[in-house]
């Protein structure tokens, strides 16, 4: 595997970056999402 | 188109996304880590140098965002001429995935464009059609959140996801139909590389694995929450 991105190693791992950090919070913001709804299904079903 | 409809029912689309979420939560990762690892074992383009990187996140990224638009429009028109009783929700689920894809399109383009056009951005055909996706996207949620009344809300949103896929062959196209800086279609027409062919379709897989493996969850969630507010309101759910 090759790392040395120069020259272009300013415009090549900022595209990872930002693709990395919104692929992440779109994961963590969609499971807890799921998280929370079933959590509060839950609550309400055992209220009843 | 019977089959739409036996998955049209709430708990048989629990039932089968229950199914698939492992595979697919399961199968995206291994792809894109297997994509990364060729793609950061491919040599430097003889013209991009080492941009062609880019090209192994921003493909992905925009054909997942193509994908988006395809699906709500596919479940709009589902819901304004069938009435498929999920479609609206899925239709809903998957928009703010296509926005995002949309958005990282356009950021990893950019990052490209500079060092390979000079530029980050151009009014060119293709670029200045992808942004319109994005604010479809974006007006899209807007409507869903504007209109109180559910039913109406999905109408109205339905049909600006029809009037708007009208862009999609756009895009696509845009490249043919108008002398564009942005460079004409490499994948279907072979003149791409093997070399960078197969990391590239391999990210391609893991970018639509994920789109639809986060997609079903947003569904799952969204009939969760319909439960949860039928359970409140003391109905059925």
């Amino acid at each position: 595997m090759n790392f040395d991105m120069s020259p272009y190693g300013t415009y090549i791992w900022p595209a990872y970056g930002v693709s990395a950090f919104a692929i992440a919070g779109a994961v963590v913001w969609t499971l807890a999402g799921w998280r929370r709804a079933k959590a509060r299904l839950s609550a309400l079903e055992k209220k009843k | 188109m019977n089959i739409l409809f036996r998955y049209a029912n709430p708990h048989n689309f629990m039932r089968l996304s229950g199914a698939l979420l492992p595979f697919t939560g399961m199968a995206c990762p291994l792809c894109l880590a297997t994509g990364l690892f060729m793609a950061f074992s491919v040599p430097p383009d003889y013209q991009q140098g080492t941009t062609v990187m880019i090209l192994f996140i921003h493909v992905p990224a925009d054909v997942v965002a193509e994908l988006a638009y395809g699906a709500i429009a596919v479940c709009s028109l589902l819901s304004l001429v069938w009435r498929h009783p999920l479609s609206d929700t899925a239709a809903r689920a998957a928009a703010p995935f296509g926005a995002l894809f949309t958005a990282l399109g356009l950021v990893t383009g950019a990052l490209w464009g500079k060092p390979m056009w000079g530029t980050y951005w151009v009014w060119d055909a293709r670029l200045t059609s992808f942004l319109l996706l994005l604010f479809l996207f974006l007006g899209y949620m807007a409507l869903w959140n504007a209109i109180e009344d559910e039913a109406r809300a999905a109408r109205a949103a339905a049909i600006l996801a029809l009037v708007g896929a009208v862009n999609i062959p756009i895009i696509k196209f845009s490249v043919d139909w108008w002398s564009t800086l942005h460079q004409g279609e490499s994948i279907m027409s072979g003149k791409i590389s093997p070399v960078y062919l197969w990391p590239l379709l391999i990210m391609m897989l893991g970018y639509v694995l994920l789109f639809l493996t986060l997609w079903m969850i947003r569904i799952r969630t969204a009939i969760l929450e319909r439960r949860s507010r039928s359970l409140m309101q003391g109905a059925t759910p």
